[in-house]
Parts: structure tokens; sequence; C-alpha cells
């Protein structure tokens, strides 16, 4: 027996239960990376097997229908399983299968079956497929396919032990059967598979069709290597499309009667009732929009005031542990680095946890029940026409909380043109980080009446700014898709997965997932800016900064000590780099209505944009309590205009600075995420550039038209 | 007078797959299990008629666009 880890792989239709049954095997003995070399999410983890020295690492591979990839996430499954030198390369595989849809989902495990690797079946969703009259023979399954069957029901963890067994045991087999193929090649593909496995010294035919087919999408090829396959391609004249028809029907004909053997049917097969009563109503061509705009409003109810009382609650809590490592620590450089530096970077971080795990579990609700699919069923129409895809939706709404896991989403999208523009919208979503800034700028120029009774104009206002994110989100979709050719065509077929009820333990998981990608991506950059902020708004050049402090002490002899404080950060910050940076910007935003000050925030809210309001807070030099939003109110609205002598946050200012807020990229880390899943300069900066213009525009029109 | 399909069902109504009139959507139909001679039926059709929910040989509903629907022709 091989010594070291076993390696496992999991592999299944979407919808199989592949995922449940990972964590039902794994527990919270799991980890998420990404496959080396691409940025596919890739889950592992371990688990032991009674009577087995060694621990099993099991990996998750992404859900699909075949072994020829449909989108960017299953090409990773042949690029693993047509390498044996690539890390996670599977000592067993586990095809996960649907027993109440037996038929398709065993296409799937013919083609890996073919590839030659030990394989065990595990089948899920006997429960389903007894709901809807079938019953399904395991032995009989397992007497015609010629491997292992476990009977599985990994939504309560049922027959697991058994499938640890078949792993065991198939793993222990030293001396391997010839394999039996479920797909003979036939005609031209014999001579060409035979040239193939001796130019690149495989054993098994159906790897070396696999060459053939899928060799651009094989990482561990180099570029001559795929130049020869084109060219036997081309000496056999294979008809690719042709082979891929005809050898999904022929494994289909291998399969209809041992289908047919193993399932006994008692009357009429149809979907479980439940799921058949929901959607005449979830598809209703009026309810199904309702109760989805219901849905969207528990969303925003949760994020904007459930999520508030944690956010506001840790807020504090950080504020006031700032405040105490502040006073423990020897005052100095030191200090300050570590406390307006660091520990602001991390609290600002923080803040967000509550939203961001509120809003993946509900996602993740959402998704488990099955709703989501039909989310994307009612909405796909409005959708294309503007250049998306139903399945766009998921990260529109997720944007609303945070572009970075939002853009993330995007990657169930097959279709790369539609995954692109949904990706370059996304953040025109407003995100919950743009909250604070809203929340300040309306309190200073809308005035918290109400009409009709009940609506707050406040809150219409907020509400309008969501919408209008909304509208610029469509928009740009529709004028990127004019520009941007289209090079495939768009489809939308999905699997509407029956009804079930979301186990805790599972959305638990998900919540837990999505803040540690939160924390550890987008925490890594807002942290390092909110350093490097600091030091920026700490030092200035030469003996500027004293000089100016100096300046002030001497005008104000006669003042009080705190007002005397307030006015020496003030001379200080103007004379730090940030300062300068605010003065030499300054022209640029003069036509929107802003002065340096207001530069100086832009600047700092690049790194996250919810750091705008404590940036202001610093540079007005507020004393006492600065992360207090009516101190801040205050103090912004008794600003004087040094041109006019008048307000500095006139109604023009405020509005011309959330239009901005609305349509400008301003993060650092939703431009590092499109980056990474856009493997390039190219599209970040293509979406900085037109969200920059778009905000500047809009800026610019607003404080024009009302000042 | 080219072949019915899919995309001509009414809500409700049956049909019998015989072939499909587009190769690259043919390989996609078949991996999501819509093999000629399998039985199919219209479940749902969204708001504003498109896309549309099929059952698939009694085992499971697909969703699908109204011009991928065209590309399965009936008997």
């Amino acid at each position: 027996m091989k010594q070291g880890n076993i390696k496992v792989a999991l592999v299944g239709n979407p919808n199989a239960g592949k995922s449940t049954l990972f964590n039902a095997l794994t527990g919270l003995r799991q980890k998420t990376g990404n496959f080396p070399g691409v940025t596919v999410e890739k889950k592992s983890g371990t688990f032991r097997i009674s009577g087995l020295e060694t621990q099993v690492t099991l990996v998750d591979l992404p859900g699909t229908y075949s072994i020829y990839p449909k989108s960017r996430d299953e090409t990773v499954v042949m690029d693993i399983l047509a390498n044996p030198a690539h890390p996670d390369f599977p000592d067993v595989i586990v095809v996960v299968v649907d027993a109440s849809n037996l038929q398709r989902n065993l296409l799937l495990f013919t083609e890996i079956n073919d590839l030659g690797i030990p394989t065990v079946i595990a089948l899920n969703m006997l429960d389903v497929a007894l709901s809807m009259n079938l019953t399904v023979s395991a032995v009989q399954l397992a007497m015609q396919l010629g491997v292992p069957v476990a009977r599985i029901n990994a939504r309560t963890g049922e027959g697991i032990n058994h499938l640890q067994e078949a792993i065991k045991q198939v793993f222990a087999i030293k001396e391997r059967p010839a394999i039996q193929y479920f797909y003979q090649p036939k005609g031209v593909e014999i001579e060409l598979i035979n040239e193939v496995k001796h130019i690149y010294n495989l054993d098994n035919d159906y790897v070396a069709l696999q060459y053939v087919c899928q060799h651009d999408n094989f990482s561990f090829l180099q570029q001559p290597a795929r130049t020869k396959l084109d060219e036997l391609i081309e000496k056999y004249s294979f008809d690719e499309h042709h082979f891929l028809v005809s050898e999904t029907i022929a494994r289909y004909d291998k399969i209809k009667p041992i289908v047919s053997k193993a399932v006994k049917s008692a009357g009429v097969t149809e979907p479980p009732y439940w799921t058949r009563k929901l959607d005449s109503i979830l598809l209703h061509r009026v309810w199904g929009y309702i109760i989805f705009a219901m849905v969207l409003l528990l969303i925003f109810q949760a994020i904007f005031a459930w999520a508030t009382f944690l956010s506001d609650f840790l807020d504090a809590s950080a504020a006031q542990g700032i405040e105490w490592v502040k006073s423990v620590l020897p005052e100095g450089v030191l200090n300050d680095l570590i406390t307006d530096g660091i520990l602001t970077g991390i609290a600002g971080i923080i803040v967000f946890v509550p939203q961001i795990a509120i809003l993946f579990a509900l996602v993740s609700i959402l998704e488990e029940s099955g709703y989501m699919a039909r989310v994307m069923v009612i909405m796909d129409k409005l959708m294309r026409r503007f250049g998306l895809n139903g399945r766009s939706v998921v990260p529109l709404i997720s944007g609303v909380a945070c572009a970075v896991p939002a853009i993330m989403t995007t990657r169930s999208i097959s279709s790369r043109y539609e995954r692109l523009l949904t990706i370059l919208v996304t953040p025109l979503m407003s995100c919950s980080a743009r909250l604070p800034i809203y929340t300040i700028l309306i309190a200073l120029v809308v005035p918290s009446t109400q009409v009709l009774g009940v609506f707050s104009v406040q809150g219409l206002v907020l509400f309008g700014l969501y919408f209008l994110g909304l509208i610029g989100a469509l928009g740009s979709a529709w004028l990127l898709s004019l520009f941007i050719p289209r090079k495939e065509r768009s489809y939308f077929m999905l699997e509407m997965p029956s009804y079930k009820l979301p186990r805790l333990g599972h959305v638990g998981f998900a919540m837990y997932e999505s803040v540690k990608s939160f924390v550890l991506e987008a925490g890594k950059v807002i942290m390092a800016i909110s350093i490097i902020l600091w030091v920026l708004a700490s030092y200035g050049p030469g003996d500027r900064m004293q000089d100016a402090e100096n300046k002030v002490l001497t005008e104000m002899g006669a003042a009080s000590q705190e007002q005397i404080d307030a006015a020496v950060g003030s001379a200080r910050l103007e004379n730090s780099y940030a300062g300068q940076f605010g003065h030499f910007i300054e022209p640029v935003i003069k036509p929107l209505g802003y002065d340096w000050k207001i530069g100086i925030a832009l600047l700092a809210s690049f790194a996250a944009r919810e750091v705008f309001v404590g940036t202001m807070a610093t540079i007005y030099s507020i004393s006492g309590d600065s992360e207090d939003v009516p101190t801040v109110k205050q103090r912004l609205s008794q600003e004087k205009n040094p041109d006019t002598g008048g307000q500095m946050f006139t109604t023009a200012v405020c509005y011309s600075l959330l239009m901005f807020y609305v349509f400008a990229m301003m993060c650092m880390s939703t431009i590092a995420v499109v980056y990474r899943e856009t493997h390039g300069w190219k599209w970040p900066l293509i979406q900085l550039a037109y969200l920059m213009a778009l905000a500047y525009a809009s800026a610019f029109a607003a404080y024009q038209l009302l000042s | 007078m080219s072949a019915r399909t899919v995309s001509q069902l009414r809500k409700g109504e049956k049909g019998v797959i015989k072939s499909f009139n587009d190769r690259v959507m043919s390989l996609k139909l078949l991996e999501m299990g819509c093999l000629p001679g399998c039985e199919v039926r219209l479940d749902a059709v969204a708001p504003f008629g498109d896309p549309i929910c099929i059952n698939v040989g009694g085992c499971y509903s697909l969703s699908l666009r109204l011009n991928e629907a065209s590309v399965i022709e009936l008997e």
C-alpha cells in the first residue's frame, strides 16, 4: 500500500448533494484555497477511516454534468484528473450520484470510470427517489457498473461509514483488472488514440482522447504539445463536435439498460408535490415578482437594520479597545502606528463582518432551499436586455453588502462575456461601506420630515441612492455590451432543484467561509492602506508640520487647551504629505465643489469607502469621540467656505459628493479582486476609468445644477 | 413545414424528443439528460414568457430559454 495520505476527489452533478457529502465527511476539518495556478476556489478537508493508519485528504471538485467543461470552474476537473503529476490527483474518486435522476447522473460516472482511476459511487437522494415512486437497487448497480456502490443520505449522514469502507477497499486493491471501457472508440478514433498514447506515453484510451479534445484547457501541456495535438486532429480529420455527440449518445445507450434493471418504478414518477405547488406560485407572473421583492426587502432590512446593532456594538467595542491600548502602551510613534494605523484598520474591517455574515447566510438559505434558481429564471429575460444573464442576479444582490465576495460569485456564470459584464457593473451596486457616507451627507442636507405620514424623506433619499446604483449597473451593462464584442452565444440552462429545507450547519459554513474570505482578502488591503494613510497623514516634507504647529501655538495663546489641540491637529494635517496631496488635486475636484480637505478624504476612502467619515472627522479636527456621527455632522455644518464665507457643505456639495460615491470605484479591494478574476490589468483599469468618469460627470452635473 | 419544437408546447402539454437542430446546443442538452425518445412536458413559463421550465422524463425540472427550447424538435 502507498505511504502518505490517501487522496480522494469528490465528483458529481450540480445538485447531487456533493457539498453536503463533503461537509458530512470532513466536518470542520476543511479549508478553502485555490487550485494551483488557477483562481478556482478549492475546498479540501480531511477525515479518518477506522482501521486505516493514514489520513484521507478529500478534494471537492466543481460540480459538472460531464467531463467536458462548460464554464471556467469546470476546466479544473479534467486538468487534475488527466494529470497524474498534479498535487491533487486522486487515488480514489467518489462520484456522487442522484438516485432520483440516475440516467443523467451515470453519464458523468461512465466518463470518470473510463479514465481508469479507482472509483466508488455514493448513491445519494434515495429518499427523493422514493417520494417519486422510484426504488433503486444499489446491488444491481454495483454488479452492472463493476464498482462499489454505497447507499448514503448526505443530509442525515446515513451510510457514510459504508462509503468510507468502500473507499478503503478500493484503495487496498493492488492488482487492478484491465479497465472495462463504457465507450468503445471506433474508426479513425482508434488510430488517433494509438498515436497520442504513443507520443505522450499514455496507457489509457480515454485519457488520450481527452488530450485530443481538451488540450487547450490542460495547464500541464506546453504550447508545442498543443500545436502537435492540433496537427494530429488535422491529420486524422477528427471532427471533435461530432465525436462528442456520438460519444454521449453511445454512453446513454449503455446506461439505459443498466438503469432499467436497477430502478423499479411504482406508478407515475413526478417531482415532489411541494416543488410543483411552490413553483406554480414562485414562478407566477405576478406573485413571483411580489415574493421576490419581499425577499429583497427582507435582505435589506436584515443588512441595514438588524446588522447595524451588531456593527455599532463592534464599532464601540473596537473604539474602546483602541483607547485602552493607546493608554497602556508608552506614548510615541509606535503607539500611534499601532493604534491609529493598524488597529483602526482592523476595526474598519470588523465593523463590516455582521453585514457580510447576515447577507451570505441569507443568500445561502436562498440557494440551499432551491429558491435562488427560480429567481434566476424570473429575472433572466430582464437581465438579458442589458447583456447580462439570470445568473447575474446573485452577484448583484451580494454587491449590496460588499463587491469583493459578490465578484467571486460570478464564477458560476458559464458565458465569459456575461461574466465579464457582471464583474464590470457589480461595483455600482451600493455596498454597505457607502452607507456611513450616505447617512452623514443625507443628515446634513435632507430635512428629517415625513411625507404621507409614513415615509421619512431621508429614508426615501437613501432608497433613491440605492436605486440609482441599480440603474447605473444595468445601464452600464447595456452600454458596455455595445462596445465589447460578444464572441460566444448566450445560453441559460439551469436544473431546477426540488425545494428543500435549508440546514443550519450548511448555512453556518457558508457564512463562516464568506466572512473568512472577506477578512483575509479585503482585510489585507484595507489594513495596508490604513497604515500607508497613517504615515502620509502623520509625516510631511521637511519641517513643515512642526513649523505649522509652532505658528498655531503662537497665534492661539489665549484659547482653551482643547481648541489649541484641534487647531494644531488641523494645521499639521494640512502640511502633511496627505495634505499636500489634497492641495495638489484641488484644481481637479474644484468643479465638483470640493476643497483640499475633501480631497484628502477622497484619497483616503480609496482604501475603503467607510474611511471617508473617519478621515473627515480627523481633517475637521473634532476633539473627543471622532467616530460619533452627530459630532461630525455638527462640525461639518459649521465649516465655512474660505472663498465665499458661506457654509462649506451646501446642498450642492453634499449632493455632488453623494453622486460621486454612488458611481465611483472607490475601493482598492474591488480592483484587486477584478484583477485576480480577469487575469490582468486590462479590465480593472477600464472599469476604474469608466466608473470614475461616470462619477465625475454626475458629481459635476449635480454641483453645477444645484449651486 | 419545419418540425414542432419544445418552444411551441402549451402549458401542461407533453411531447417526445426526436432530434436537435443545432450542433452546439445538442451536446449541452444531451448532457443535461434530454435524449431522443425522452418525454418532456412544459411545466411553467416565467413572466414575460421566457425562460420556460420543462419536466424531462418525469425525472427533473429543467429551465431553458425559448431559443434553446426551439432547438429540441418533437416527434
